[in-house]
Order: C-alpha cells, then sequence, then structure tokens
C-alpha cells in the first residue's frame, strides 16, 4: 500500500545494447510503457517495435528488433522492491521481465501479463469467449495495431470428446471468434491467419476434465 | 506432388505388430452351435492360414455362433461318409463344417467344405475354391460368409475390408492410413505422414478411399486409388476441407468447405469439377452422409446449439431437423437399408454409438462406453465398427446393430481410429 516515504524518480533511458536483457528474455514479451502513477510491483518495460518472436515453436519468425529506447519507471512503495529496481539496472543476472499478475489494473488491461497469455481457453462445445479470453485478446489486439505489419496466427483446437470433424469444425470457430474480437478492436482482417487443428494436436493426453480443458484453446502465434 | 515426409505404398509385407486380435466379450444367447473341424490335409501342405481358425474366428465374432471347442472335437471327418450325426446331436451342435486343403502341382491350394445340418443329416452347402496361398484367407473368409448366409438367412460380411488411421510414436510421431481385411490381418500402409490423417472414406466400387490429411499443414480432401496409389488433390479452398462422403454411384463427394466462412456442405462432381453448395447457415454444418438411394443426404448442425442430425435433399432444399432427444448428435452413417443412422450420441452417459430409427424417429444408445466415435457400417447392416478406448488405449470395436454382441481389435502397438467398413467386393 502507499505510504507517505513513496517518491517519484524520473524515468531513465536506456538504450537496448546498454541494458543487454534481450539475452535472458527467453520469449521476447511486447509491453506497453506503463503510466507511472501505476503503483505495483517494479516492472522492466520495453517497447519493441515490431519484434515479437513467438515462444511455443508455431508462426512466422520476426524480424530483428529495432533499437529502441526503453524507458524505466521504478514503481514505488513496496518494501524491497527498491532493492530490486537497484540491482535491476545495469545486472544483467537480475534482469527479468515481471509480468503484472495484478487482475484488478483494469484501466490498462494487465499489460504485460495479458499479452504474455499466448492461449485463450473455452467451455465444452462452446466458441465463446470467456472474460479472460476477452481480456487477452484486447491486449493482443492493442499490441498489433501499434505493432504495425506484424501478422498473427490464431490457431484453433478441440478437446478429444465426440467426433473428429465436427471438432475441426468447433475449433475454427473458436478460432474465428478471437479473430473477430481482433478485427472489432481494430486489427486489419489481413494480417490475422486462421488455421484448425481439431482435436488432433492435443497439448495435454489425459482423459479427464483437466485435460479436456487445457485442449480447448485458441493459440496466438506470432 | 508428393513431399519427402510421405510415403504413398502399398506394402506387401505388413510389420507384424499392426495385426488385429480379436476378442469377443459379451455373447448372444441366440447363438448358433456349430462345429467347425480342422480341414484335413491332403499331402504335405505348407501351413497357412488354417481355414478353420479363420471360419472358427469369424463366426464367432458376428456373435451368431457359438463355434464348440476344439478340444471337444473328438472326431474329425474329413469326408461325408464319415460323419457320424448322432456324435454331433449329442454335442448339441446344430451345425457341423468340415473340409480338406490340398497344394496343387503349380502351387496353389485347392479348398473344399461341407456345410452339414446335424438335425436333418443333410448337407446345406458346398464348395471348391483354387487359389493361391497369398488369398487362403480370403477363400476361408468366403466359405463364412456362405455360412452366415445357409444358416442365418442374411449375408455374411466376413471377406469385406476396413481402412482405418494408425498413429505411431516411435521413432517420430506418424499417422498411417492402412486397409486390412476386417478382421485385422494382412494390414496395408496406403499413406504414411507426419500429420494428422482423418475420415476416410469408401468409393462405391471399394477401388478408391477418400480422406483429409493435413501433410500441407492444414487440412485437405484427396481422392487415392488404392490399386495404383495414384491420387487427386480434389478440394484445397481456404479454412476446412473435410468430411468427405461418396454419392451412391461414386460420381460425387459431399464434404465440408469453410471457404465461405463457415463450415457448409457442398457437392464436388468428381467428374466435372463443379462445386454445388447445400446449406446455407451461419451456424457449424459438417459430416455429410448420403442415404442409399442417393436422394437425401444426412449431416451434422448446430444451428439449434447444439450439434443435432439434420436431412436434407442431395438435389438441394430445406434442412429439416432429426434429432431432438440428448446435446450431442453427430457423425451421422446410414445403413444399407436407409432405415436407421448410426451416430454418435451424448444422452447423457458421455459420447456413445447408437442408432437413430426413421420409424420412430428415437435414438438407442448401443454402446456402454464413454468416448466412442466414427461409427461405420459393415456392409450387410449387421454391426456397426467404431473408434473407443479400453483403459485409455484407442482400440477398434464392433458392436451388433441390435446392442447384444460386441468384440474389439486390439492393435498390438500404437492407437487406432477412424475406422472406415469397405462395401462388398467387385473386385475377384
Amino acid at each position: 500500500m502507499p505510504t507517505s516515504s513513496m517518491r517519484k524518480s524520473p524515468p531513465r533511458r536506456l538504450s537496448l545494447r546498454t541494458l543487454s536483457l534481450r539475452k535472458f528474455l527467453s520469449c521476447m514479451l511486447p509491453s506497453r510503457t506503463l503510466p507511472s502513477r501505476r503503483l505495483s510491483s517494479y516492472a522492466l518495460v520495453l517497447l519493441l517495435g515490431g519484434a515479437l518472436a513467438g515462444c511455443g515453436g508455431g508462426g512466422a519468425l520476426a524480424p530483428a528488433p529495432e533499437e529502441v529506447e526503453v524507458e524505466i519507471n521504478p514503481v514505488e512503495g513496496i518494501a524491497g522492491d527498491t532493492d530490486a529496481t537497484a540491482t535491476g539496472l545495469g545486472d544483467d543476472s537480475a534482469a527479468q521481465t515481471q509480468g503484472l499478475d495484478d487482475a484488478s489494473s483494469a484501466d490498462s488491461g494487465g499489460g504485460d501479463a495479458l499479452l504474455a497469455q499466448r492461449v485463450v481457453y473455452f467451455e465444452y462445445d462452446s466458441s465463446a469467449l470467456t472474460a479472460a479470453g476477452q481480456a487477452a485478446v484486447r491486449a493482443h489486439a492493442r499490441h498489433l495495431r501499434t505493432a504495425t505489419g506484424t501478422q498473427v496466427v490464431l490457431e484453433g483446437h478441440a478437446d478429444e470428446r465426440g467426433t473428429r470433424e465436427y471438432n475441426l469444425a468447433l475449433a475454427e470457430d473458436r478460432a474465428k471468434s478471437v479473430a473477430d474480437l481482433m478485427q472489432a478492436f481494430g486489427v486489419e482482417s489481413g494480417r490475422i491467419q486462421t488455421v484448425s487443428y481439431g482435436e488432433e494436436r492435443p497439448v495435454a493426453l489425459g482423459h479427464d476434465e483437466a485435460s479436456w480443458h487445457l485442449n480447448r484453446r485458441v493459440e496466438i502465434l506470432y | 506432388m508428393t513431399a519427402p515426409a510421405l510415403l504413398l505404398a502399398m506394402l506387401l509385407s505388413p510389420p507384424a505388430q499392426a495385426v488385429l486380435t480379436i476378442e469377443v466379450t459379451r455373447g448372444s444367447e441366440a447363438a448358433i452351435p456349430i462345429a467347425i473341424v480342422p480341414f484335413a490335409r491332403v499331402g504335405a501342405i505348407a501351413e497357412a492360414d488354417a481355414p478353420a481358425d479363420v471360419i472358427t474366428a469369424d463366426l464367432r465374432r458376428s456373435g451368431r455362433f457359438e463355434p464348440l471347442a476344439r478340444e471337444d472335437l473328438a472326431n474329425r471327418p474329413d469326408d461325408i461318409s464319415a460323419v457320424q450325426y448322432k456324435n454331433w446331436r449329442l454335442l448339441q451342435a446344430e451345425a457341423l463344417v468340415i473340409g480338406t486343403v490340398a497344394q496343387l502341382s503349380d502351387g496353389r491350394y485347392e479348398i473344399r467344405f461341407r456345410l452339414l445340418d446335424v438335425f436333418r443329416e443333410q448337407q446345406l452347402a458346398g464348395q471348391k475354391f483354387v487359389v493361391p496361398a497369398a488369398r487362403l484367407r480370403k477363400a476361408a473368409h468366403r466359405i463364412s460368409d456362405l455360412i452366415h448366409q445357409k444358416l442365418t438367412g442374411k449375408r455374411g460380411a466376413f471377406d469385406t475390408r476396413i481402412a482405418y488411421v494408425s498413429v505411431q510414436e516411435s521413432p517420430r510421431k506418424r499417422f498411417l492410413l492402412q486397409v486390412a481385411d476386417s478382421d485385422g490381418h494382412n494390414p496395408k500402409t496406403i499413406l504414411e505422414s507426419p500429420q494428422p490423417i482423418l475420415s476416410p472414406a469408401w468409393s462405391p466400387d471399394g477401388n478408391r478411399l477418400a480422406y483429409v490429411s493435413f501433410e500441407k499443414k492444414r487440412s485437405m480432401i484427396y481422392a487415392q486409388n488404392l490399386w495404383s496409389g495414384e491420387r487427386e488433390l480434389v478440394a484445397s479452398h481456404d479454412g476446412i476441407n473435410g468430411a468427405p462422403a461418396w454419392s451412391p454411384d461414386g460420381t460425387r463427394l459431399a464434404m465440408a468447405l469453410s471457404k465461405d466462412g463457415n463450415p457448409e456442405i457442398h457437392i464436388h462432381d468428381l467428374r466435372s469439377g463443379d462445386l454445388r453448395r447445400l446449406t446455407r447457415h451461419t451456424a457449424i454444418d459438417t459430416e455429410p452422409a448420403w442415404s442409399p438411394d442417393g436422394a437425401t443426404i444426412a449431416f451434422t448442425s448446430n444451428r439449434s446449439g447444439t450439434p443435432q442430425i439434420y436431412r436434407i435433399p442431395a438435389a438441394g432444399g430445406v434442412a429439416r431437423r432429426l434429432t431432438f432427444s440428448g446435446n450431442y448428435n453427430a457423425g451421422a452413417q446410414y445403413s444399407p437399408d436407409g432405415e436407421f443412422i448410426a451416430l454418435v450420441t451424448n444422452q447423457g452417459n458421455g459420447h456413445r454409438v447408437g442408432l437413430y430409427s426413421a420409424a420412430n424417429r428415437s435414438i438407442t444408445e448401443l454402446t456402454q462406453t464413454t468416448q466412442d466415435e466414427s461409427p461405420t457400417f459393415a456392409p450387410n447392416g449387421e454391426m456397426l465398427m467404431y473408434a473407443t478406448q479400453v483403459g485409455a488405449i484407442n482400440v477398434l470395436a464392433a458392436v451388433s446393430t441390435d446392442g447384444r454382441v460386441r468384440h474389439i481389435l486390439r492393435l498390438q502397438s500404437g492407437a487406432v481410429r477412424e475406422p472406415a467398413w469397405s462395401p462388398y467386393n467387385r473386385k475377384p
């Protein structure tokens, strides 16, 4: 909780070369600059124009990130984080993006955490996005609107129950739900590709709801 | 065009581990007790598939016969003159099968058999076959068909084939489209791919298989000639190309295409290349199935909110809903006589194979399992083969259309799915 000892530091600007952060990110995550009034855990913010690489092995290779300015906004107030702030700068070993897990950050939509979410899930026999799914899609759509030219592939999947052909259609419907919402958020349809694998590419091989839930999904691939 | 990772092959020596074995899990009390005596061997004969073993397995898995145990066959007559009917009546056999196998000078085999009525003490059928060694099993299946016909009045379906997809995990994941005898023997791989294969469908003349292949990283429909291995890319539109189904005259393929925005039933004319769209609805429409007279197409649609079976005239017209019970009805297949539609149904007990009756418009569940899919009729309409799970392993099973008998075909390695039962063979 904010206390009177908080003070706001001016944002510092560093180039990517100085920070050498990319070495330590297995997934390069797009994110946006946080408004400095955000009060939560320390986050290192990177602006990577058009430089996204999918983590899951799917999708096209992204162009190399261009040199951009990085704005670091240390966020005040939480005990112990000021130490982390100090060591975070220039210390490669500690340099990691910390996503925002605070779901109550309604104004900016959760930023990094939602963009880090590359999979949205669905209920049985449904292609309707859940509230969580919609939030993630919105974050991706917002990113896509800033990262002009980037293509996205939406892979639809289904759990094993029922017939394979119906599941092929259901999985496509799920991918289209995500595509439609992205378009509603202003992403041009030409940048979005959908493909359905039905139940043919499960990520979880069990025969119970724990596995089925994980397989009823759309993967967002850059 | 063939991708390097694909093999189109008719392998003549199938891998040993691909043989299916059969367990009969439930029997019928009305099964006919029948004694099948091992066929006498005339002259030196290489041990091939013993006809009596093949016939015994065939008749047992139909559920309509109860073959006597081999140990009870103390008497093994090889000639009708040696038959003592009283002994067989004491063993409570109603019918007796005897026969001989001889190797001819040209290397072929001559098989003779007689089917005898134990009570009336007379011959019901007798025939002679001359076949090469590779066709010994086929001759035995034809004998089983004759026995089935004579004793039940219905044509047997033992001399038939099945197509199915087998998934191998090592050394790397491979999908194999295979064709085997309907008892699982003699599997031949007709397509091997690192990507999924779905929905094999037999042409009515039994010479071609249509199927869905993901070899190009998305669904496309091919039609392949089983004898030559040649294949045609039939549908590669944007979106889904799925669920191919041959018209009864073999000239058209119904299919599900989502190129216009959502999956719709289309009919593709194989001769002219014409494509005609049949359904017009924003919902999912897929899994077309032709009625035997070619006039109607049943299909799956979730336009009501859940997947249900509908029918539409093949010439075009209004779709009419058929199924109203359960929250899931899909995978329709017409019976050969057109009176029933097999389907996958969930009436609250999981996904089971069921039978929809056109006459009384109701669905009967035929299985008690929960993960069933892909029902396919034997060409005599007496049995349905389907894919299911036994102990978390994907296997094929078959159930009689009265639901009373079932057998499981167990692949010795790998997982099996997507069975399709062939029509009656037209090639000799």
